[in-house]
C-alpha cells in the first residue's frame, strides 16, 4: 500500500522549496536567525572596537561617541543571544552549551567567549560611570521628594557601587586605569566574539561555500564595519530624536533625565551632533570596509581560480540564483556605493549617516549570501534550495524562523538601550562624567 | 597590605592550577588514543543488486518510529539514469520510501521528466545511510556533547541532551542527520544498534530481498563484510573530505557523490 | 592599584563560582570522557544503554516460520523465497499478543515496487518481470490472478 498520509511537516520544510536532486533531509535549517545571530554579535564588536579607539588609543574626538558606543554595545549584548534561543529547538537546554562544552565545536565558545566579553563591558562600563553613580547616590540620597523611579534607581546605584565610593583623584586614576586596560583587553576578547562566528562557517568541510580559512577574518572586518556604521546612524538619529523631544518637552524620549535630574537635560543644554565625530568615524569605517571587501574579492577569485569540484555548482549559485542578492544588494549598492560617498571629499554628516545605513545593509546582505547562500544548493552538487522566509506567522515555529522573530530581535536592542540609558546615561558630558 | 597580597596571589596561584591542571585531565593522551577493539560496525551496499524497492526505508522508518508521513529518513535510495549525451539524471521521490513506480525522474519544483527508454545508457539505484565515520564531523561539531561515536564505532545522538542547534546536520557531507519531527532533536541512522548489540540483524539490511544491504563487523577475519571489503574493488563516499566512512560500496560510480 | 579597582573581578568570581556549583547538580556524574577520547567519545554513558534497550519492532521470517510453517515452505520454493515475510505484512512487534493479526497487504502498489516496468541497465532491476500497471489488468489487484506465496503463473 502506498503511504499516502497528510504529511507532517519537519522542520524547514514550509520555508524550503527544493529545485531538482536534492537529498531526502536536506532543508534550510539555519535559517534567518542564524543570518541575524552573526549580525548581531558583529554589532557588539564593532561598537566596542569603536568605543576602545578613544579609550585605548585615545582618539580625542571619538570621545562622545566612543561612551555611547559603550553603552549601546552592552544593550546589544543580550540581544545576541536571542536569536539563538529563537532558533535552538531545544531553548531551555541552551545553558548545556555552558555546562558541557566540547571545545572541539566552534559553537561551543559561545558559552565562554559570551561571559568574559560581558563582564569585561560590564567592568568597564562600572569603571567609566563609578564617579557619577558614586555622585548620584549623594544627590538622590540628599534629595528627600524622590518619586518612585528615583527610589528605585537610588536602590540599583547603591548596589552597583559595590561600596566603592572614593572619588579622589587617586581613585578616579585608578578607574582610568583600569577602563584603559580592559577596553585594551576587550577588542580581542570581542574579536574572538566574532571571529568564532566565522570559525563556525568557515571550518564546515562539508559546505563547499563557507569552507575557507578566510572566513572568520571576513567575518571580523565587516563586523567591525558593521559596528561602526551603527553607531555612526544610532549616534545621529538619537542625537536628532533627543534635540525634538527636548523642544517639545517629550521626556519619555529623555530616559536618562531622571539619571540627571531633569534639569539638565533640555534642549539649551544639548549638544548638537558633533560633526568631527561623526566625521572621524567615518574614516575607520572606510578603512575596515577596505580589508572586508578585499577580503571577500580575494576568496572569490580564488574559488573561481582554482574551480575545484563544487565550482560549478557555486558559480550556478553566485552569479545565476544569488547574483542579484550578492553583487547589486551587497556589493552594489551595500559596499561600492557608500565606499563612493564616503571617498568623495567633503563628506557631511547626512552623508555619512545616509553611507552608514547603506554599510548596515550590505553587511546584512553578507551574512544572509553567506548563510543562505551555503544552502542554496545541495550536497548533491546537483539541486538547489529556494529560502522563502515566512512573513506572516500561522504557528510558533514561522514566528520565531520568520519575520516576526526577527523584528523581535531588531528592535530588542532599542528596548534595552532605553533602560540602560536611564542607569547609564550616554549622551551628556558633564564634568561629573568626565574622569581624563 | 602584604598579608592580603600574598593572599591573593595564592588564591590566583590556585585557582589558575586547578584550571590548568582539569584541563590536563580533559586531554589526558591516555584516553585519547582509541583502542582498538574487536568489534567495529561496518556496512555493504552492493549497488549492483538493489532493484529500488524501497523496502528498507520503510523498514528502517516503523523499526525507528521516524513517521511515515514526515519528510525525513533514516536512509534512502538514489535512482540514477544517465543519457547517450552524458547528463545525469537522479531523485529520491521520499527517499524511495514507496520504491520507484514511476519512469518519471522527480525534479522537484522542476516537475517531472520523462526520459526515453532508448536514450538510457545506464541506470542503476544507490542505497544511502549514515557511514559512522571513523573520524566524524558530526560529533566534533556537536557543542554539548550530546552525538558521540561508541567503542564499536556507532555514532548516537543523547536525546535527552541535544539541544537542536543543528550543527551536526550541517557539519555531515553526507547529508544522513535531521531534526527527529517528535523528538525535536538531531537524528540519524544507528546501523539498529539496538538489534545489532542483541544479536540481530539491521531493519535495512533484513527487509532487502536482494542482498544489497549487509551489516558486519570490520575486525573479524570471517565476517562477509570484512571478507568483501579486504578482498573486492569496493568505493566509499567522499573520501576526500577525511571522514573515513565505514559504508562500501560494491559498483559505486563517478556520477555519486 | 587601588583596592576598588579589583571588586568588580570579585562579582565575576563569584558569579563562576555559583555557574559550577550549579553545574554539579545539573550536569549527570556519567557524563564525560569514553573510549573514543574528547573529540569523539564526549557524552553521558548511560545513554549508550539506553540506546540498546529501544525497542525493536520487526522480528525476522525465522520468528514467523516456528508458527507459520506452511506459508513459510510454500514461499522459499518460488521467486518470492528471497523476500522476507514481514516486508509485505508489516512488521511482528508483539505478534501474536499484540497485534493479534498482522495485516495482509493486497494492494497493487505493494507489487509495484518491484515489479513495475523500469528500463534500469546495470542494474539487477532488469531482471525482474515488470509491468506497465495503467495496461496491465488495471484496477484490479495482482493477487487476484497471482498467488504471492507463489507467483509464477507457468507453474500453477
Amino acid at each position: 500500500m502506498v503511504e499516502q498520509l497528510a504529511p507532517m511537516l519537519v522542520h524547514g520544510e514550509i520555508w524550503t522549496v527544493k529545485d531538482l536532486f536534492v537529498l531526502p533531509n536536506e532543508y534550510v535549517y539555519w535559517a534567518i536567525q542564524i543570518v541575524l545571530y552573526p549580525y548581531m554579535t558583529g554589532l557588539v564588536a564593532g561598537a566596542f572596537v569603536l568605543s576602545s579607539l578613544y579609550h585605548v588609543f585615545g582618539v580625542e574626538k571619538l570621545k562622545e561617541i566612543a561612551r555611547f558606543a559603550l553603552v549601546f554595545s552592552f544593550a546589544l549584548l543580550p540581544v545576541a543571544m536571542l536569536p539563538l534561543l529563537l532558533h535552538l529547538m531545544q531553548p531551555l537546554r541552551g545553558i548545556n552549551v555552558l555546562m558541557t562544552p566540547h571545545f572541539t565545536s566552534a559553537i561551543s565558545a559561545f558559552g565562554i567567549v559570551f561571559m568574559t566579553y560581558a563582564c569585561i563591558v560590564a567592568a568597564e562600563i562600572w569603571f567609566v560611570y563609578r564617579e557619577f553613580i558614586v555622585f548620584s547616590i549623594h544627590r538622590l540620597s540628599a534629595k528627600n521628594d524622590r518619586s518612585v523611579y528615583e527610589g528605585i534607581l537610588l536602590r540599583i546605584y547603591k548596589l552597583i557601587s559595590l561600596g566603592a565610593m572614593d572619588t579622589s583623584e587617586k581613585a578616579l586614576g585608578a578607574d582610568h586605569k583600569a577602563v584603559k586596560f580592559l577596553a585594551g583587553l576587550g577588542i580581542p576578547v570581542a574579536s574572538f566574539l566574532h571571529g568564532y562566528a566565522g570559525f563556525i562557517f568557515g571550518s564546515v568541510k562539508a559546505n563547499a561555500l563557507w569552507m575557507t580559512p578566510l572566513m572568520p577574518v571576513i567575518f571580523i572586518c565587516s563586523a567591525v564595519v558593521s559596528g561602526i556604521a551603527l553607531c555612526i546612524v544610532c549616534y545621529y538619529l538619537f542625537m536628532g530624536l533627543r534635540k525634538w523631544a527636548a523642544r517639545r518637552g517629550k521626556n519619555y524620549f529623555l530616559p536618562d533625565g531622571i539619571a540627571h535630574g531633569s534639569s539638565v537635560v533640555d534642549y539649551d543644554h544639548l549638544r548638537s551632533v558633533q560633526e568631527h565625530e561623526v566625521k572621524m568615524t567615518s574614516k575607520y569605517l572606510l578603512i575596515f570596509m577596505t580589508l572586508a571587501l578585499t577580503l571577500e574579492a580575494l576568496d572569490m577569485i580564488f574559488r573561481g581560480y582554482t574551480a575545484v569540484k563544487s565550482w560549478d555548482i557555486l558559480r550556478n549559485v553566485l552569479f545565476e540564483h544569488d547574483y542579484v542578492n550578492i553583487f547589486i544588494l551587497q556589493y552594489g549598492i551595500g559596499n561600492i556605493l557608500p565606499f563612493i560617498m564616503l571617498l568623495i571629499p567633503g563628506v557631511t554628516v547626512r552623508r555619512a549617516v545616509l553611507a552608514s545605513i547603506l554599510v548596515l545593509f550590505g553587511v546584512f546582505m553578507m551574512r544572509w549570501n553567506v548563510v543562505i547562500g551555503g544552502q542554496a544548493f545541495s550536497l548533491t552538487f546537483n539541486g538547489f534550495m529556494h529560502y522563502h522566509m515566512p512573513i506572516i506567522p500561522h504557528d510558533i515555529e514561522t514566528f520565531k524562523e520568520g519575520l516576526g522573530g526577527a523584528l523581535l530581535v531588531a528592535v530588542s536592542p532599542f528596548v534595552i538601550f532605553y533602560f540602560l540609558n536611564m542607569i547609564f546615561p550616554a549622551f551628556l558630558v558633564d564634568k561629573e562624567e568626565a574622569h581624563h | 597590605m602584604k598579608r592580603r597580597d600574598f593572599l591573593k596571589s595564592t588564591a590566583v596561584f590556585v585557582s589558575g592550577a586547578v584550571v590548568s591542571m582539569s584541563a590536563l585531565e580533559l586531554l589526558d593522551p591516555g584516553e585519547v588514543l582509541a583502542q582498538n577493539p574487536e568489534l567495529r560496525w561496518g556496512f555493504l551496499v552492493d549497488t549492483l543488486k538493489c532493484v529500488g524497492c524501497g523496502m528498507c526505508v520503510k523498514a528502517c522508518k516503523i523499526e525507528n518510529d521516524i513517521p511515515l508521513d514526515a519528510n525525513v529518513t533514516r536512509t534512502w535510495v538514489e535512482r540514477y539514469v544517465i543519457t547517450k549525451d552524458g547528463k545525469v539524471n537522479a531523485d529520491t521521490p521520499k527517499g524511495a520510501l514507496n520504491g520507484f513506480t514511476s519512469k518519471l525522474i522527480d525534479q522537484n519544483a522542476s516537475g517531472m521528466k520523462e526520459i526515453p527508454d532508448e536514450d538510457i545508457t545506464q541506470a542503476f539505484f544507490v542505497p544511502k545511510l549514515c557511514n559512522q565515520c571513523s573520524t566524524p564531523v558530526c560529533v566534533q561539531v556537536c557543542p554539548v556533547g550530546a552525538t558521540y561515536q561508541t567503542a564499536d564505532g556507532v555514532v548516537l545522538v543523547d536525546r535527552t541532551w541535544c539541544i537542536g542547534c543543528g550543527y551536526c546536520i550541517m557539519g555531515c557531507p553526507y547529508g544522513v542527520r535531521f531534526f527527529h519531527p517528535v523528538a525535536k532533536v538531531a537524528d540519524k541512522c544507528t546501523f539498529c544498534y539496538h538489534r545489532i548489540s542483541n544479536g540481530g540483524n539491521s531493519a535495512c539490511a533484513q527487509a532487502c530481498p536482494f542482498g544489497a544491504r549487509q551489516i558486519g563487523n570490520l575486525r573479524d577475519p570471517n565476517d562477509p563484510v570484512a571478507k568483501a571489503v579486504l578482498n573486492q574493488r569496493v568505493g566509499v563516499l567522499r573520501a576526500e573530505y577525511g571522514t573515513k566512512p565505514n559504508v562500501y560500496y560494491i559498483g559505486l560510480s563517478k556520477e555519486v557523490h | 592599584m587601588k583596592g576598588h579597582v579589583w571588586r568588580p573581578l570579585y562579582v565575576v568570581i563569584g558569579l563562576v563560582a555559583c555557574i559550577l556549583i550549579f553545574r554539579m547538580f545539573y550536569v549527570p556524574s556519567d557524563f564525560g570522557i569514553q573510549e573514543r577520547g574528547y573529540t569523539f567519545g564526549f557524552h553521558r554513558l548511560s545513554n549508550e544503554q539506553e540506546w540498546k534497550e529501544f525497542p525493536a519492532k520487526y522480528k525476522g521470517a525465522a520468528y514467523c516460520a516456528e508458527c507459520h510453517t506452511e506459508n513459510s515452505e510454500s514461499i522459499v520454493n518460488s521467486g518470492h523465497g528471497i523476500i522476507s515475510c514481514e516486508d509485505c505484512h508489516g512488521a511482528a512487534f508483539n505478534h501474536p499478543e499484540d497485534p493479534e493479526k498482522l495485516s495482509i497487504d493486497r494492494s497493487r502498489d505493494l507489487c509495484l515496487r518491484c515489479h513495475f516496468e523500469l528500463y534500469m541497465p546495470s542494474s539487477q532491476r532488469n531482471d525482474l518481470p515488470g509491468i506497465d500497471p495503467k495496461t496491465h489488468n488495471a484496477g484490479i489487484e495482482c493477487v487476484e490472478c497471482h498467488n504471492p506465496h507463489n507467483p509464477s503463473l507457468e507453474d500453477m
